[in-house]
């Protein structure tokens, strides 16, 4: 029986086990949401299209499922772009579905026109331009394949209206050759036995754990690698939770914000084990002064990724999963005894400090917000100073348990995705760390929250203003603050009781103490308002031009 | 150094604009670029003279490589390989000077396909040095218009730059 391009693409959706799509509907995208109605498909309507992207995003990034998301034409599509930009940047597995006017429109600057396809190119693993009917199978059954293999990504279709209603014989494929698109899974058994030796000879390994860790589901063999060679784990953002936070290995986050004395170990090691990590300029500020005694491995499934930033040794092109299960044989038992001591003293004298005098201190609240969460709470923050305190102060045990916006540094980013976590782990805890900047940009997603009843807890780090920006005209533009600080700023308690959430205001570690056991055991949403210091500025950081051992803190 | 790429895509719509966009985007400097169809109706190659040390080539390369439209690239220049390029002329050709041009024709082993009243409009084929000499030459004359396709390029003797000459898409990779 013939059905619609849109009902086939929806049956396409239930072959991929789509249990939820993030979307906003509008003219051009009519016939898709006709047939989403009525299906197993569970729709969340958002209340502006980047909530549905970074919703599904959220929602990927905890489930490790392919997040879906889709929007009309035109303003609908633009308004998704940072979003898929977002993905992109973090190797997040997404579909992006958008309707596009009809084929006999496109290029006249029909009305709701935008070249879609055109301005994602460059923020997409890839896309497609569905041009005949008889294709679109195809064409999801790849954008799925190409989404979520390899290193991940997001996939755009562009849907135009005729075609959506046009009427096929479906049928879903089985499999789909893509003849350009091929991963290397396996590293090359030269290099990995190389690579054995290599880590074997060392005295001094470090290893630097990124998101491909938690990508490929390799956190088991990264905590047996460190293990088995006694060395000491630092991560970038996106690694957070790849090894267990209170593991005496644990050397925490590296980089321009990163601990003293995992920047210390980085530049003292004489091995150095990039495991699905990328070298990115916040993690190695000056190129020169990185790691300088080491020999360094990079472990990655992006052959691209290797010798883009710096001079690797050893690369090893492959899963990190399947790289680490083959080094892992390879090794024996060691020690280090002087190393691993030796780290145990920086992390004694380069310990992370705060002084608590005077108003209540934000790396306090995330302190004790660690304290008091459940191990397998999920955090989910936005873009500023809030967000590296929580990457310092907070430790995770597992994987897919710390969301952020690494690469893109989008603000807006935090809202939306803890809604799509919250659905993709409805078990699981959702605590939203959050700025008085960053929330908002997209606060009207707390409608999304009230809507599907998802009861999360938010707590602002109120400073008044663009924390993050005012720190950065502190350094670098002499303390001429401007356009950082919030002449208006609204009562974030109330806005919460708007929808629904219980509010609370804390200015005093007293205060917060009091309610934090009960805002995290509540089974309603909530907002907590925390008045924290405004002066306070995110320590360590790496000054400008200088390597990450010469930090101030 | 100038490099000769031979990359194969597969025919889609955009590919041409994912590959060039892929270029401006890195920063990567681009020569020529000649686009057309292989001996496969699905398969395009272009022929992309690009410039840059052995680490840009190597991004280049690599950054190709992970659009999903992208078959196959083979560094020419790595290899003993053949290039032409074809270009057309338009001189200003006075009778007196034709005979002279008619010359310079001959030696360069170019062909005149349109002549005018005012003008002769020559065609040559071969590499880049022959290609700049003859431009040279004419130069005194006057040019009114000049048009070259970009270098195609292809490697010596049995080899190829697509895996196999009877393509089949389960074999390339
Ligand atoms: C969309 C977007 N716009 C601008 C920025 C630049 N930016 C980075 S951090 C920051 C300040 C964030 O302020 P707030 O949300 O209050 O958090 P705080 O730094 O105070 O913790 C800004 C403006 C950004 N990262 N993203």
């Amino acid at each position: 029986m013939d059905i619609t391009v849109a009902e086939a693409l929806v049956r396409c959706l239930e072959q991929e086990k789509v249990e939820i799509v993030f979307g906003y509907p509008g003219g051009a995208i009519l016939p898709v949401y006709d047939a989403l109605n009525h299906t197993s498909i569970r729709h969340i309507l958002v209340r502006h299209e980047q909530g549905a992207a970074h919703a599904a995003d959220g929602y990927a990034r905890v489930t490790g499922k392919v997040g879906v998301c889709m929007a009309t034409s035109g303003p609908g599509a633009t308004n998704l772009v940072t979003g898929i930009a977002n993905a992109y940047m973090d190797s997040i597995p997404m579909i992006i579905i958008t309707g596009q006017v009809a084929t006999s429109q496109v290029g006249t600057d029909a009305f709701q026109e935008v070249d879609i396809t055109g301005i994602t190119l460059p923020i997409t693993k890839h896309n497609f331009l569905v041009k005949d009917p008889a294709k679109l199978p195809v064409i999801v059954k790849k954008a799925f394949l190409i989404a979520a293999t390899g290193r991940p990504g997001p996939v755009l279709i562009d849907l135009p209206k005729d075609i959506a209603q046009a009427r096929i014989k479906f049928k879903y494929p089985k499999t789909v050759e893509l003849t350009g698109y091929k991963p290397t899974y396996r590293g090359h058994p030269s290099m990995v036995q190389q690579a054995a030796g290599l880590i074997m000879s060392s005295e001094r390994p470090v290893i630097y754990a990124g998101g491909g860790v938690r990508i490929s589901n390799a956190a088991p063999e990264l905590l047996q690698l460190a293990e088995t060679i006694s060395a000491p784990v630092t991560h970038t953002l996106m690694g957070l939770g790849c090894f267990p936070g209170n593991h005496p290995l644990f050397l925490g986050m590296l980089g321009l914000h990163g601990t003293r004395y995992a920047n210390q170990a980085v530049t003292e090691c004489d091995c150095l084990i990039a495991v699905g990590a990328r070298f990115d300029d916040r993690v190695v500020t000056k190129v020169s002064g990185f790691a300088p005694s080491a020999k360094i491995i990079h472990i990655d499934i992006d052959p691209a990724e290797i010798g883009k930033n710096v001079r690797i040794n050893l690369p090893i092109v492959g899963d990190v999963k399947n790289v680490l299960g083959a080094i892992l044989p390879l090794l024996k038992k060691k020690e280090n005894g002087a190393w691993v001591a030796r780290v145990q003293q920086l992390k004694k004298d380069y310990a992370l400090r705060y002084d608590r005098g005077g108003m209540l201190k934000p790396q306090y609240v995330l302190e004790k917000l660690n304290e008091f969460k459940d191990d397998d709470a999920i955090v989910v923050t936005d873009v500023g100073q809030h967000q590296m305190w929580a990457a310092l102060y907070m430790r995770f045990k597992e994987p897919r348990s710390f969301l952020s916006s690494g690469g893109l540094g989008a603000m807006g980013f935090c809202l939306p995705a803890a809604v799509g976590a919250k659905l993709g782990a409805p078990h699981r805890t959702v605590i939203v760390v959050i700025g008085d900047g960053g929330i908002q940009m997209t606060m009207q997603e707390l409608g999304t929250a009230a809507e599907q009843k998802l009861p999360l807890k938010i707590f602002v780090l109120n400073n008044q203003r663009l924390g993050m920006v005012r720190q950065l005209q502190e350094f670098y533009c002499e303390k001429r603050y401007f356009g950082v600080d919030f002449q208006f700023n609204l009562d974030f308690t109330a806005l919460g009781r708007l929808y629904g959430m219980e509010g609370y205001t804390v200015e005093t570690e007293e205060q917060l103490l009091e309610i934090l056991p009960r805002v995290l055991t509540s089974p309603e949403g909530v907002i907590v308002n925390c008045i924290v210091d405004p002066e306070e500025n995110v320590y360590p950081m790496v000054l400008n031009g200088s390597p990450i051992n010469e930090a101030i803190d | 150094m100038k490099h000769t790429l031979s990359v194969m895509v597969e025919n889609n719509p955009g590919v041409l604009a994912r590959v060039a966009g892929l270029f401006s985007r890195r920063g990567f400097n681009i020569d020529s670029l000649a686009v057309g169809r292989t001996e496969n109706p699905r398969v395009s190659r272009m022929t992309i003279v690009v410039e840059g040390d052995d680490t840009t080539l190597e991004q280049v390369n690599k950054q190709l490589h992970k659009l999903v439209d992208v078959i196959k690239i083979s560094d020419l220049t790595k290899d003993a390989y053949v290039d032409r390029e074809l270009v057309m002329i338009k001189v200003f050709a006075e009778p007196s000077e034709r005979a002279e041009i008619m010359q310079l024709v001959d030696i360069f082993r170019a062909r005149i396909v349109d002549v005018g009243p005012k003008t002769l409009t020559i065609e040559v084929t071969g590499n880049e040095g022959k290609i700049d000499a003859f431009e040279l030459s004419l130069r005194s004359f006057g040019i009114k218009e000049l048009v070259r396709t970009g270098k195609i390029a292809m490697l010596r003797g049995y080899k190829t730059s697509t895996k196999n000459n009877n393509y089949k898409e389960e074999e390339v990779s």
